[in-house]
């Protein structure tokens, strides 16, 4: 249990996703100029990682490993992914229409979120069980999310700030990413997964 | 066209590059920058994946239709990946072993898949194979000048086992500028990757607005 709870906390917060492991740099940069869009896009995307972690544990254990074809990996993954969006895209649109719209052309770019597809090949890599990857998968994106939406509301903030011309946009965006990531690393020595 | 082909290697090298301009492919930008070794592999193997995603999309584009046209490009990127997977670990053992995780996901790097929505898919083979090689190039050039400043502040060294990953015609180029242990180690941890690639995003705009260019203060608009 113990050992249970210090992966989650790692996962989340020590070696988090964006900071720690640089997966998925693009929606951070990407879709995070408001919180409720980060807010979003975050709760989408745990999904998508939850459910396609739990989908290519199942691929690699019962088709890949059996059949000996793990050199198929990558592009099987990608395949699985695909679809995992594409079911998502389905739930959403049925569940809320709002966040729908809101989310637009980004559901289907989820992708090619380098997040989702790193997530699966670390658990696969670190050989977890059913449950310790689906709940590796987990902790992993509620970082990734909790991450977006530190970043979307510091943007928030910076679009006041009096930036010098050459700084605007991107570079000081991630100046501030590098601050972010500092403040991160005070986690380092929590735990060591 | 000799032209047009020096369009697009400008285009690849300077005016588009992948990182400073468009900002896409941020995630093995950061993280495989710890070294300018590590930036060069790196580069090299995505330009490789590039130039031969590019080629096929280009000489399969009027077969392929276009509703499911993302999937076939992620399915034809995914595939070049996988050659180039199998590739490196078999001939660049060591490299293979430092890149790792980064390899298989070249597959959802935005700036592949990117060229060829842009370029490949209304192009003809030979400018889109030239194109995916020299935007791969340019991103080359972009993860090796990263990962050089990295290694320089943080480690004090530039090329640092060159001759380990790439082969031992390298070893000329190891150099070491700071006494051992002097380093920013700040540099070389993730921080550093943020704050090197924003400052050198600067530095661009700099070179560009000195040579009297418009300095494009878009980018970063791209999700994947």
């Amino acid at each position: 249990m113990k050992e249970t709870a210090l992966m989650m906390i790692g996962a989340a917060l020590v070696n988090n996703v964006i900071l720690a492991r640089f997966l998925g740099l693009c929606s951070f940069m990407g879709v995070t100029t408001r919180i409720d869009t980060a807010a979003g896009m975050g709760m989408a995307t745990t999904f998508v990682i939850t459910v396609s972690a739990m989908a290519d544990w199942a691929v690699q254990h019962y088709v890949l490993d059996a059949y000996g074809l793990g050199f198929l990996r990558t592009v099987t993954f990608i395949l699985v992914i695909a679809s995992a969006v594409q079911f998502t895209e389905m739930i959403i649109r049925k569940v809320s229409p709002t966040l729908f719209q809101m989310l637009g052309i980004y559901l289907p770019l989820i992708t090619t979120n380098c997040a989702v597809l790193g997530v699966a090949l670390l658990l696969v890599e670190g050989n977890m069980s059913l449950i310790g990857a689906t709940l590796f998968a987990f902790a992993s994106a509620a970082g990734y999310s909790l991450v977006m939406v530190i970043f979307a509301g510091l943007r928030e903030r910076l679009v006041l700030a009096q930036v010098p011309r050459l700084f605007a946009g991107p570079p000081i965006a991630f100046i501030v990413a590098g601050l972010l990531a500092m403040a991160f690393m005070g986690f380092s020595g929590i735990s060591t997964v | 066209m000799p032209s047009n082909y020096k369009t697009i290697i400008k285009d690849g090298l300077w005016d588009n590059n992948g990182v400073f301009s468009m900002l896409l492919g941020m995630c093995p930008t950061m993280a495989m920058t710890t070294s300018a070794t590590n930036g060069f592999g790196m580069g090299l193997a995505t330009a490789a994946v590039m130039a031969a995603s590019s080629f096929l999309v280009a000489v399969f584009r009027k077969r392929i239709t276009q509703e499911v046209r993302i999937p076939v490009y992620i399915l034809i990127v995914a595939a070049m990946v996988t050659l180039v997977d199998l590739a490196m670990n078999a001939w660049m053992h060591e490299l293979y072993k430092v890149l790792g995780l980064f390899i298989p996901l070249i597959v959802s790097n935005c700036l592949p898949l990117a060229r060829l929505e842009a370029f490949a898919a209304r192009s003809e083979a030979l400018p889109s194979l030239a194109d995916g090689l020299f935007m791969g190039l340019g991103f080359t050039i972009a993860l090796t000048v990263i990962g050089g400043v990295r290694e320089i502040i943080g480690s004090g060294t530039l090329f640092a086992d060159a001759s380990l990953l790439l082969g031992p015609a390298f070893r000329s180029m190891e150099l070491r500028f700071l006494p051992a242990d002097m380093g920013v180690l700040m540099m070389v941890l993730p921080p550093g990757g943020f704050f090197v690639t924003g400052y050198l995003v600067v530095a661009k705009r700099l070179l560009d607005l000195k040579a009297g260019k418009e300095i494009q203060m878009t980018g970063a608009h791209s999700v994947g």
